[in-house]
């Protein structure tokens, strides 16, 4: 068997049916096997919206994104979604071409060292050398790209090794070689006994729940210990939807633009029990003032982010679903009663009630823009798989649109990745074909990877754009408003593209809004269509996200409105 | 305070650019590397010092055992182990203070392993403090060239390190 056709059995053998690629010289003997393969490809329209899709991929299914691209100028358009996936632990395998070993080295033509480059941004990466570790090193790719904390994985593939005839029975598993890669899943029983007590002890007891809930699959194993033990959850952006945000004990996201509930109530408790987070400087602020009363219970499967930032009680490292599930064990063996701390309960029910986030309705005829997404919120009853881009439009989403389940908000956290959200969502509504899969996007973003619009239509995938369009760079333009005294240097982009032409350009559909009473209709027949469809809706220019805590500052310092 | 790290990687291409690079990306300082295969050529000793002053070395060791080829990282104790460091030492020589520097390599154990009539070869092996108590002596003779190693260390006892 040739070794590209290798290649895509022995990804099938690892359960791959879709790749996110775009093809090149380099790749032609593994995209001539693809010509009969069973395997779904999507051809993108830039390496980098193959990376994203891959990501958003991965991120709404659970499973490992695989995307593909060629040597040299492709694999280098991969690193940014290969970093963006390295920053928030989404399982991916990035395929690479490149050139034949002979002119490895050589500055042969579409040449460049991607293992190289990529060093910084991998949990590990291969170059293969020979045909024959091919099977070994694809089943160890995926192994390692999905367990532990996850994380991409690249594989460098020369074209003269795919061309190589060799001996592949999918039925016989290769041999994993990895000495060194034992992650720790089962947490310490003496570490989580202590966890209990101390939560058993605490009378302002605080969960602080991220990303790595949902990579673990935890949600329902925290839910029963927030509802057992009447503790109020926050969460981080990537870990929205971990902890349905309609209940009660709900408090929304935290840090510099999460609510401010979530943040007073950070400040002044005396105990917060951290999972599957990494007290990321946007969350904490000035660490020095992070916190000052609690004590901290930290589980996360990656003992280096144990009291990396912030130093830690009681650290338990292991997978955060079996932990949490020992947890509860132990904390329903010391019988907690559930009025063991009404007092706290009462004031967490102050804050929300006295510091509510608002949706502001503008007086002068103009969309406001969390409006807008309280609309989409409505429109779409809270069940859409959002994606978004990064910005003010980000965290506007990341405020209204009220998450219940997990990996149905899915946003570029850690990298802060413009132009993440259109590519993610084609690669969200792949691994959901049934779901309603809606891009929040802002203008500037948007532009950075509006000609997937192509791939959309190509392959009849129905995403929704939803612009929030206020013809800015509007986070730039509210740091420059609030922090560089007015000098709006080089955040307006008002020479912009007709977003409505554009859309039926590419042969999506195209729709725009202006006002507040026109929005919701516009919406529903948007929401509703078959099409890819993107809709431009004009919103106040000059709105501020709001509340914020200035970076490095401290509770005390929140803006809570203009 | 400096520690020794005793790392067994796997003996694969890009392994100490892998290793190299977590130090850089960190923003961790190397004081001293020493690298080579073990009894066992599939696996590779990296020896490692850094300063307790510049970055935790907790974090250095937690980063480093992310690293997939990194099978085993030994915080090495001063008292439990040996440590060695190789120095070879070009150093003038004229008839009258042969005598003296002979006198001076004898007295460390050192061994002269080239002679010419104007400078000689020293090497000697040794802790860090012993290498530089006898570059301390040797120096004001004048050194033509000096190359010392990094530190390599082993624990005591019957237990591998």
């Amino acid at each position: 068997m040739k070794a590209a056709k290798v290649i895509l059995e022995a990804l099938k053998r690892e359960g791959v049916d879709t790749i996110f690629g775009f093809p090149g010289g380099v790749l032609l003997p593994l995209y001539d096997a693809l010509y009969d393969s069973d395997i779904n490809h999507i051809l993108v329209r830039h390496e980098q919206g193959a990376g994203h899709a891959a990501d958003g991929y991965a991120r709404a299914s659970g499973k490992v994104g695989v995307c593909l691209a060629t040597s040299g100028p492709g694999a280098t358009n991969l690193v940014t979604p290969i970093a963006n996936a390295y920053m928030d632990s989404v399982p991916m395998v990035a395929i690479t071409g490149q050139v034949s070993r002979h002119l490895i080295g050589l500055d042969s033509f579409q040449e460049a060292d991607v293992t190289g480059i990529t060093l910084p941004i991998v949990k590990h990466s291969y170059l293969v050398k020979d045909a024959l570790d091919l099977p070994r090193i694809i089943r160890e790719a995926f192994y390692i790209a999905s367990t532990g904390r996850p994380g991409p994985v690249v594989i460098d593939i020369p074209v003269d090794v795919t061309k190589e005839d060799m001996d592949f029975d999918p039925a016989v598993l290769p041999d994993m070689d990895l000495p060194g890669y034992r992650p720790t899943v089962k947490g310490h029983p003496k570490q989580i006994k202590e966890a209990a007590r101390v939560i058993a002890g605490a009378e302002r007891p605080v969960i602080y729940a991220g990303g790595g809930v949902i990579a673990a699959g935890a949600s329902d194993e925290l839910r029963e210990l927030a509802l057992y033990g009447h503790i109020p959850v926050v969460t981080t952006l990537t870990g929205k939807g971990c902890f349905p945000e309609d209940h009660d004990l709900s408090m929304g996201m935290v840090g510099m633009h999460g609510t401010p509930y979530a943040n007073h109530a950070m400040s002044r408790s005396d105990l917060i029990l951290a999972v599957g987070v990494r007290f990321d400087d946007r969350v904490t602020g000035k660490l020095e003032a992070f916190a000052p009363e609690a004590r901290f219970v930290h589980i996360d499967v990656d003992p280096a982010e144990i009291s990396k930032n912030v130093a830690v009680d009681v650290p338990i490292v292991g997978d955060a679903r079996r932990v949490l599930a020992a947890l509860l064990v132990e904390v329903r063996k010391l019988d907690l009663s559930p009025d063991r701390h009404l007092q706290w309960m009462h004031q967490v029910e102050a804050w929300k009630r006295d510091h509510p986030l608002v949706i502001r309705e503008s007086a002068d005829g103009e969309i406001m823009p969390e409006f807008a997404v309280n609309k989409i919120w409505e429109v779409t009853r809270g069940e859409a798989v959002v994606c978004t881009e990064v910005g003010q439009h980000q965290m506007w989403a990341a405020q209204h649109y009220l998450s219940r389940y997990p990996r149905r908000f899915l946003s570029s956290g850690g990298l802060g990745t413009m132009g993440f959200g259109f590519p993610a969502a084609i690669g969200a509504q792949v691994a959901c074909p049934d779901a309603l899969v809606v891009d929040i996007a802002g203008d500037g973003s948007f532009q950075m990877t509006l000609q997937e619009l192509a791939t959309a239509v190509q392959y009849g995938l129905p995403v929704k754009v939803c612009i929030i369009n206020n013809q800015y760079l509007g986070m730039v333009r509210q740091w420059q408003e609030l922090f560089w005294q007015q000098r709006y240097s080089h955040s307006c982009i008002e020479c912009q593209p007709d977003f409505v032409k554009l859309a039926e350009a590419y042969g999506a559909v195209g729709l725009r809004a202006t006002r507040p009473d026109e929005l919701e209709e516009v919406l529903r027949v948007g929401l509703a269509s078959d099409r890819p469809t993107v809709i431009d809706i004009r919103v106040k220019r000059e709105a501020n996200v709001y509340p914020m805590i200035p970076s490095g500052g401290t509770v005390h310092d929140m803006m809570e409105r203009e | 305070m400096k520690h020794t790290l005793s790392v067994l990687v796997e003996n694969k291409p890009g392994v100490l650019t892998r290793v190299a690079g977590l130090f850089a990306r960190r923003g961790f300082n190397i004081d001293s590397l020493a690298v080579a295969e073990t009894e066992n050529p599939a696996v590779s000793r990296m020896t490692i010092t850094v300063d307790e002053q510049d970055q935790p070395v907790e974090q250095v060791t937690k980063q480093l055992h992310k690293l997939i080829n990194v099978i085993k990282i030994s915080d090495l104790d001063p008292a439990g182990s040996v440590e060695r460091e190789l120095l070879l030492i070009k150093v003038r020589a004229d008839a009258q203070s042969r005598s003296e520097i002979m006198q001076i390599v004898e007295i460390f154990r050192a061994k002269i392993v080239d002679v010419s009539s104007e400078v000689l070869l020293v090497e000697m092996t040794g802790t860090r403090e012993k290498v530089g108590a006898f570059m301390d002596l040797i120096g004001p003779f004048g050194v033509v060239e000096l190359m010392r190693t990094g530190r390599i260390a082993m624990s005591r006892g019957k237990r591998p390190t």
